[in-house]
């Protein structure tokens, strides 16, 4: 049992949040383990978004409280969970489109190499910056890409930036929040690839929609109905619940 | 390939630019015309101030509709001194650099924590502000202003008396403001500048905190708006609130947008292009401004990157 507890990196406990009368968030608690993937399900509305909301700063719970690596943290900015370790991507893609990818990247690797305070020699130049970000595009797919803009690029290829700008920040939990949506099969099977890739460098706490790439990549499965959660295990456990089955996953159970 | 072509009419104009500048004097000393220096030497200061409100408007998406706040500061530096018979350019131009990054400082802390029309609204109502202070004090002459008996002195080298020291102090204000400009965009500050103008949401989710870059970028603009502030007051030789009403701040978002937003020396061409048809339809008609809005509104509908945006959309490509 102790041995359990200090493998958890994300401890999460009685989060709530409310819009008016929208429970979005209600009484959720979780954990997400060193190395594992953790993945979270629920029709939509189920508050998926929300709660990544919360785990990365950006709302701020009613109640609840969020501990990661054994430090409370539910009342920090997104930037200084950024810098403890806790990285996000986003569900709509949200990266800079005016800028390439190389630069993208850069940013966030600089992000990380403390202040940027620095007012003379040129980012674009700085091997720094340059070289890791480089790295990263390669991991990703995305190498002969770098010096397109982000807006000249596909959607499927959107995601693989997010994934990368994630990477940069080298962080110790991954928050994805639909890294696969809106991408055909091909790009989908790729991204489970990349993921699979990361798997042990770094947790991940997956919300997808993708059945077939949720059993492919989650250690355990966290589902999630109208705020709440209504079971969490292994993911043949889940498969096997009977409450699952009848509030979300259906038919569709077979497909995994 | 491409690139270096860019670069190489890029360079190419910046010192055309330049040089033609350098040679005005020369130019009027021979014709005899020395309104033009006048003329120029406004337009270089203007182009100070243009260039400093782009570095928060254009590459950092900040739209401030009170920069003249700081044209005045800046002129009010010398001109209070000025009027205890302080008459040392060595404590004008820090104080006025000095006071402008205070008053950025107390003001941009504010106005930074909004967005949108909100940012626009609380910048007019400091610089306002400012305005009507000085309106209201009447020892530094309150609405009718004050006349600066005599220019900056840096002793021993130099003064701004002479007209032609002056000219040449701006000329080469203005092309160190430019060059520091030019470095500052291009590093790892003016990315993240850039970047929050982008997308401030995932600028922060990637762990920066763009509130306190955004903040000193709003200082370090004020700083040099409040430079060429104090130039303005030894060219005029005169201080009044009206230096920094609002109009005179729309005004310098015009010369702003003219050049082309965020763009490297379009605000030195849009502070030209402003002042030399200000000059010109007012020559023709006395119902000139009429003349001009319309072009303002024409040039905005048709030209939206400026004159320059060619050689600014690729600025991000390379690197």
């Amino acid at each position: 049992m102790h041995n359990l507890t200090t493998d958890v990196m994300l401890h999460v406990s009685e989060l709530s949040k409310a819009f008016g009368a929208l429970r979005a968030t209600d009484a959720v608690s979780l954990e997400v383990r060193v190395a594992e993937i953790h993945a979270i399900i629920g029709p939509n509305g189920a508050g998926k978004t929300t709660l990544i909301a919360q785990l990365a700063g950006e709302v701020l719970p009613d109640s609840g409280r969020i501990e990661f690596l054994g430090r409370d943290i539910t009342r920090l900015p997104p930037y200084t969970r950024s810098h403890l370790g806790l990285a996000r991507s986003f569900q709509i893609t949200s990266v800079f489109l005016d800028m390439t990818l190389l630069d993208n990247v850069a940013l966030a690797v600089q992000a990380h190499q403390g202040h940027s305070y620095r007012f003379w020699k040129a980012a674009r130049r700085d091997a720094a910056l340059v070289q890791p970000a480089m790295d990263l595009l390669s991991q990703v797919g995305l190498a002969e890409r770098a010096h397109r803009l982000a807006s000249d690029v596909s959607h499927g290829e959107h995601r693989q930036l997010e994934i990368a700008m994630a990477l940069a920040t080298r962080p110790k939990l991954l928050l994805l929040d639909e890294p696969m949506a809106g991408m055909g099969t091909e790009e989908s099977a790729r991204m489970v690839d990349i993921l699979q890739g990361l798997k042990g460098r770094t947790a991940m706490l997956l919300i997808e929609h993708d059945m077939d790439a949720v059993f492919a990549l989650a250690d355990r499965i966290t589902v999630l109905v109208y705020g709440q959660v209504i079971a969490s295990g292994l993911p043949d456990a889940i498969r096997a619940d009977t409450s699952v089955r009848r509030a979300y996953l259906g038919e569709d159970m077979t497909a995994g | 390939m491409k690139r270096a072509v860019i670069l190489n009419r890029r360079s190419w104009t910046l010192w055309m630019g330049l040089i033609l500048l350098a040679l005005v004097p020369v130019f009027t000393s021979l014709t005899g015309q020395s309104f033009y220096l006048d003329l120029v030497n406004r337009l270089m200061i203007l182009a100070i101030a243009a260039l400093s409100l782009n570095l928060i408007l254009g590459h950092g998406g900040m739209i401030s509709f009170g920069h003249a706040a700081y044209l005045g500061i800046g002129a009010y530096c010398v001109g209070i001194p000025a009027y205890y018979d302080v008459y040392s350019g060595w404590v004008h131009f820090p104080l006025a650099i000095g006071v402008s990054a205070l008053f950025a400082l107390l003001t941009g802390a504010i106005c930074l924590r909004t967005t949108g029309v909100y940012f626009i609204m609380i910048t007019m109502a400091f610089a306002q502000m400012m305005f009507f202070a000085l309106v209201s004090i009447e020892t530094y002459g309150g609405d009718d202003g004050l006349v600066i008996e005599s220019r900056s002195a840096f002793d021993p080298w130099l003064n701004l008396e002479d007209n032609l020291t002056l000219y040449y102090v701006t000329f080469a204000s203005l092309a160190v403001c430019l060059y520091l400009m030019h470095r500052m965009v291009q590093s790892r500050f003016g990315m993240v500048i850039e970047g929050a103008k982008g997308n401030e949401r995932r600028m922060q989710a990637i762990g920066f905190n763009t509130y306190r870059y955004r903040l000193t970028s709003y200082i370090m603009s004020g700083a040099m708006c409040g430079f060429a502030g104090a130039l303005l007051g030894n060219f005029t030789n005169f201080i009044s609130p009206e230096m920094m009403d609002w109009m005179r701040s729309g005004e310098l978002i015009f010369m702003v947008v003219l050049g082309g937003v965020g763009s490297w020396f379009g605000p030195v061409l849009g502070t030209a292009a402003f002042i030399l048809l200000e000059e010109w339809l007012s020559g023709i008609t006395i119902y000139w401004q009429l003349l001009f809005g319309a072009i303002l509104i024409l040039t905005v509908l048709f030209n939206r990157g400026g004159p320059l945006r060619g050689a600014n959309k690729t600025r991000n490509r390379h690197a």
